[in-house]
């Protein structure tokens, strides 16, 4: 029972991060009817960007961490935007595999610029301790704070953006580009903003991913975001992707299974696969997801 | 969709003759092969076994319109599998000196088949459930067998678990290469040309109203599913006794995704220019050798480059066809 708990509190704090990355997902998803496969390298980036800050901060403080997270924030909301204006705000409109494909182009190009030894080079970096380390034991389940922040934080940005959704105007145009981005713009909505407005969301709760996701497996290299970028994007898929909430729950459960299924001692070295697996399996009996809508196909 | 409706003339007159050419051109070059400068050789192979590949997945994704991520995953079966048959069967049948010529070929061939069958089979396992789904659901599901595909391979011991199998025989030669290539281009090319492949293309144009006509879409998915399995799984074998080690690694997502961005560069559904594709991606990364620091960071802004210029493919001068 102690290791059941124990094993939860670790998956709810995997599951937490995977929901913060599959948000990005199934937002952009909402809008523009496309994956964007570059978002497990705004990831990566917003990783690097708290490494390159926390560096130069002291370590272990609660202002600290905050910088970090708020520096690493603004960097992939700015980096989310500008991918999206350079780069496919010239396709909408064409085939969603060219999109695809630019997309895969993209996160490339992230991955190769950050590979490059002037820029980071390949070695994986320590990542510093910028948050207080401290363990607690709740009836002999040993909980790190770095674990309590990546849970707290995870949830006060999925409340805020669950806000930001439904309770403004911006949400509302978002929500309207989602449902029909022609009537939509015909009442008014200024497509192109609500669109770079919702890569600015989705890419800053990424960058937020990367650097709780670093903080717990305390290393950072250029390749690093493209195991959970996958597994968010299954996360994204498993809760019905275009559904914010969906997301959030995905992400919880993908966490937990894989968590425990790399507990287990004879199925751990199946964890990479397990992921997928339950995504086969969900798509098979309900192709929505689990909180998905049935869109039906016109003729 | 008028302009995918090749007339007979466009074609090559009479595509078992040219079958037939292409493969003395490849028994030629095989012949020539001590003449030709070694790194030039393995550059050509690197091209055959991506044109395998490319035209393969080409008669999925181009011709048949369904979306599929997994295909290095397929090349990896054929891969192990093939591998794993020489590597017990030729020290047995031949000894620790290698066989004569005719034995070592028969037995390649063997292999190969093998291999194949073993990616056709994978493919049809897959496909029979995931081709249920369209779109960027069947990619995605497609991209998760891949990778599964991929944890198996690291975690079952006899082929090697994690760190591959070694030591494979040197079997593949410019010639063998250019001949499947053939055979891959020739198959794929009768089969969508074929009366009944004109259902792949109908599929992908308009699946109910193939399915109004009577078609099953299910049943054509599923068979260009199998037979691009198939030639995956022969450009794995091929692959493997070219390289000689193989490790579960070497086919994972960035793999399948190599040969996608060959059919969406090349146009897809578009045989010749999926080859051009096949040949210039491949000679790319050599020609950009000298920049090595650079080269990733080059290709992926071609890439998107190429995408924001030509949406239609490289190679398509037809008119733009739009999803």
């Amino acid at each position: 029972m102690q290791e059941f708990l124990q094993q939860l509190v670790n998956g709810l704090s995997l599951g937490a991060i995977y929901a913060l990355i599959a948000l990005g997902y199934t937002m952009v998803y909402g809008v523009l009817r496309f994956i964007n496969f570059a978002h497990s390298e705004v990831f990566m980036v917003g990783a690097m960007t708290g490494w390159a800050v926390g560096r130069q901060l002291p370590q272990g403080t609660w202002w600290g961490g905050l910088v970090v997270l708020g520096a690493a924030m603004l960097v992939c909301a700015l980096l989310g935007m500008t991918i999206e204006r350079l780069v496919y705000r010239p396709l909408r409109g064409t085939a969603t595999l060219n999109v695809l494909i630019t997309a895969i182009g993209v996160s490339l190009l992230l991955q190769s610029v950050f590979q490059h030894p002037r820029v980071f080079g390949a070695t994986p970096q320590l990542f510093p301790p910028v948050f207080p380390e401290r363990n607690f034991a709740l009836g002999g389940v040993a909980l790190s704070s770095n674990q309590l922040v990546v849970i707290v934080v995870a949830a006060l940005l999925m409340v805020g953006l669950e806000l930001v959704v439904h309770r403004t105007r911006l949400g509302m145009a978002m929500r309207a580009v989602a449902l029909n981005p022609q009537a939509a713009q015909l009442v008014g909505v200024n497509i192109n903003a609500v669109i770079a407005l919702t890569f600015a969301l989705g890419s800053a709760l990424a960058g937020a991913g990367g650097v709780l996701y670093a903080l717990n497996y305390p290393t950072v290299e250029p390749l690093m975001g493209v195991m959970p970028g996958l597994k968010a994007f299954v996360a994204a898929v498993l809760g019905g992707i275009g559904s914010i909430p969906g997301a959030a729950l995905g992400g919880l459960i993908l966490g937990t299974v894989e968590t425990f299924v790399g507990g287990s001692a004879w199925l751990s070295t199946y964890k990479d696969a397990i992921a997928f697996a339950v995504l086969i399996l969900i798509l098979l009996c309900r192709p929505t997801g689990l909180l998905g809508r049935v869109a039906p196909e016109k003729v | 969709m008028e302009s995918k409706v090749q007339s007979p003339k466009s074609g090559i007159p009479g595509p078992h003759l040219a079958l037939v050419g292409a493969l003395l051109v490849a028994g030629g070059v095989g012949l020539c092969s001590d003449w030709i400068d070694p790194y030039h050789l393995d550059v050509l192979t690197n091209i055959g076994i991506n044109v395998i590949l490319a035209v393969s997945l080409n008669l999925v994704n181009g011709h048949t319109g369904q979306f599929s991520l997994g295909h290095a995953g397929f090349m990896s079966v054929g891969a192990y599998l093939a591998a794993a048959v020489t590597l017990n069967l030729a020290p047995r049948l031949f000894g620790p000196d290698g066989g004569a010529a005719g034995p070592t070929a028969l037995l390649f061939l063997g292999a190969l088949l093998a291999g194949g069958l073993a990616a056709a089979l994978a493919g049809l396992l897959v496909g029979v459930p995931s081709l249920r789904l369209k779109g960027d659901y069947l990619a995605i599901v497609t991209l998760g067998f891949g990778q599964i595909i991929v944890v198996l391979f690291q975690n079952f011991e006899p082929l090697g678990g994690a760190l591959g199998l070694n030591g494979i025989p040197p079997y593949t030669t410019v010639g063998w290469v250019l001949a499947w290539a053939a055979v891959a281009v020739f198959t794929v090319g009768c089969l969508v040309r074929s009366t009944y492949g004109r259902g792949f293309l109908a599929v992908r144009d308009d699946e109910v109203a193939a399915a109004a006509l009577g078609l099953d879409p299910t049943r054509y998915k599923t068979v260009a599913f199998v037979v691009g399995a198939f030639f995956a799984g022969i450009a794995g074998g091929l692959y493997a006794h070219f390289r000689l080690t193989i490790t579960p690694g070497g086919f994972d997502f960035t793999k399948s995704i190599e040969i996608v961005v060959m059919v969406i560069l090349g146009g897809m559904g578009n045989t010749l220019g999926v080859i051009l594709a096949a040949v210039l991606l491949t000679l790319l990364p050599e020609v950009l050798r000298p920049v090595a620091e650079y080269r990733m960071i080059l290709y992926s802004l071609l890439l998107i480059g190429l995408m924001l210029v030509r949406p239609q493919g490289l190679f398509c001068f037809k008119r733009g066809r739009t999803n």
